[in-house]
């Protein structure tokens, strides 16, 4: 048969799809469960980070599974959603924070004035971490996002059970510009996030990343974030990000009502 | 045996496919700010070369012309399919940070070209050869680009502090162009330079 004829034509066509979609397919069957793997632990790995429990080589699940303990929460009002409310996409194993965001009925769309994060979208339902020892609570691990100059930028921030110190602070994944804004990954800048105030005496939001370097002598350095330079784009999103998810559309109602809970 | 090895060893310097073909720029510019992403696309990038050069070469009696770009993209696309889940399965914070550029090596013009320069009329095992020598005069060029990037950009290698910044108590003063996609370009010029100036018969005649 000559190779140009429309009958060897289809033969070939249909063969090479056939057996490159086989291929294709059985690697991401196959390979899928390392991979979800890979996935989960690496975010297990961000959130001990971010509350600085990781120490040496000691196994991630373990730590994890000893002393953080994860709870679903509504975010519209604080609330704890009950596990008989779980099911495909809210679950604490493979919470996916954007897929949630997207979701029809678990997301919403933000008001364009009040979306300083600028992630058009956000979940209603979120996961957010307790770390617990001997039962008392130490503190709490949130998730955050917005956006950076490329990227989305995700990350978690620890606060400490006042609800007003920082205690940690990291992204785990974000596409800026390596050495200029992926200096948010620096565990140098992240380090300076530690101890900072979020909230004053009245309770107003007042953490910020400035541009420069912070007066440690002035009255605002315990509110005050050291810019990245180069990255003054960045470093804003960052700034707009933290304060967009621990404000009053993010984390407000849930840091109302564990307060009650916890100080009555 | 000495035809197998100059197959390998022309591209990498003689041919290579960045510096005298002037391909593949796009991704070289992509992935060199360090040297990890460098060396990991190069594995990727020579793995798909050599085995989509090997199957089309395989098959390259059977190929219908009319649909010849068609069935080569389909082979090429499923390799870098397979090489994208694998690094997601077992390197997988390298894979995160090369994020897209790996998907892209589908369309990066090198592998198309070796297809259809080579893989289309030559054996199997000259076609393989001839694409583990492309993705290595390919991955030269990147590794000496990411070199210096990540070098005077970060004053780091593979990570491991090599110049201590001023950031970090040293006295090293990164220069952040060496991070931004320009400096790509001004070096591979520059290794375009060197190379023709090594090798005049490189230069196109005026």
């Amino acid at each position: 048969m000559p190779a140009d004829s429309v009958k060897k034509t289809l033969i070939v066509a249909f063969g090479v799809c056939i057996v490159c979609s086989i291929l294709v397919s059985t690697a991401a069957v196959s390979l899928k469960g390392i991979q979800d793997e890979n996935k989960r632990l690496d975010r297990i790995k961000n959130i001990l980070l971010a509350g600085d429990l990781l120490n040496g080589d000691a196994d991630l699940r373990t730590i994890y599974e000893e002393k953080i303990q994860p709870m679903m929460i509504d975010l519209s009002n604080g609330k704890q959603v009950p596990k008989e409310e779980f099911n495909e996409v809210l679950n604490i194993e493979d919470f996916d924070i954007t897929m949630v965001a997207g979701h029809p009925q678990y997301g919403m769309t933000i008001p364009s004035e009040k979306d300083t994060a600028k992630i058009n979208k956000m979940p209603k339902y979120t996961v957010v971490y307790i770390h617990k020892e001997d039962n008392v609570i130490k503190q709490i691990i949130l998730p955050v996002y917005g956006k950076g100059l490329w990227s989305t930028m995700y990350g978690f921030v620890a606060l400490d059970t006042d609800l007003k110190t920082v205690r940690g602070f990291t992204f785990y994944d974000h596409a800026e510009t390596p050495g200029l804004g992926g200096e948010v990954d620096n565990p140098r800048w992240k380090a300076i996030w530690k101890g900072k105030q979020i909230f004053d005496e009245k309770g107003d939001l007042r953490i910020e990343v400035i541009k420069g370097t912070v007066d440690t002598s002035g009255s605002e350095a315990q509110y005050q974030i050291d810019g990245l330079s180069g990255a003054t784009l960045t470093a804003r999103g960052v700034n707009d990000l933290v304060r967009f998810w621990l404000g009053d559309d993010g984390y407000g109602p849930f840091f109302k009502r564990f307060k009650e809970e916890i100080y009555g | 045996m000495g035809k197998y090895l100059e197959t390998v060893k022309h591209p990498l310097f003689d041919s290579n496919p960045v510096g005298v073909q002037i391909l593949g720029i796009c991704s070289a510019l992509a992935v060199t700010t360090k040297l990890e992403t460098a060396i990991v696309m190069t594995i990727a990038v020579t793995a798909v070369l050599a085995f989509s050069n090997v199957s089309i070469s395989l098959i390259r009696n059977q190929i219908p012309g009319s649909i010849r770009i068609i069935v080569e993209m389909a082979i090429i696309a499923s390799l870098v399919i397979l090489v994208d889940q694998f690094l997601k399965a077992f390197a997988y914070q390298t894979s995160k940070q090369l994020s897209v550029f790996v998907g892209l090596i589908i369309t990066n013009c090198i592998i198309m070209g070796r297809a259809e320069a080579v893989a289309l009329h030559n054996p199997p095992r000259i076609s393989f050869l001839d694409g583990i020598g492309n993705g290595l005069g390919y991955g030269l060029m990147l590794l000496v680009v990411a070199f210096f990037r990540e070098l005077f950009g970060s004053g780091k290698l593979l990570g491991m502090t090599v110049l201590p910044n001023v950031t970090e108590g040293g006295w090293y003063l990164p220069n952040g162009l060496f991070l931004l996609a320009p400096s790509g370009f001004i070096l591979v010029g520059l290794i375009i330079w060197a190379l023709r100036t090594w090798k005049p018969e490189l230069r196109e005649v005026e």
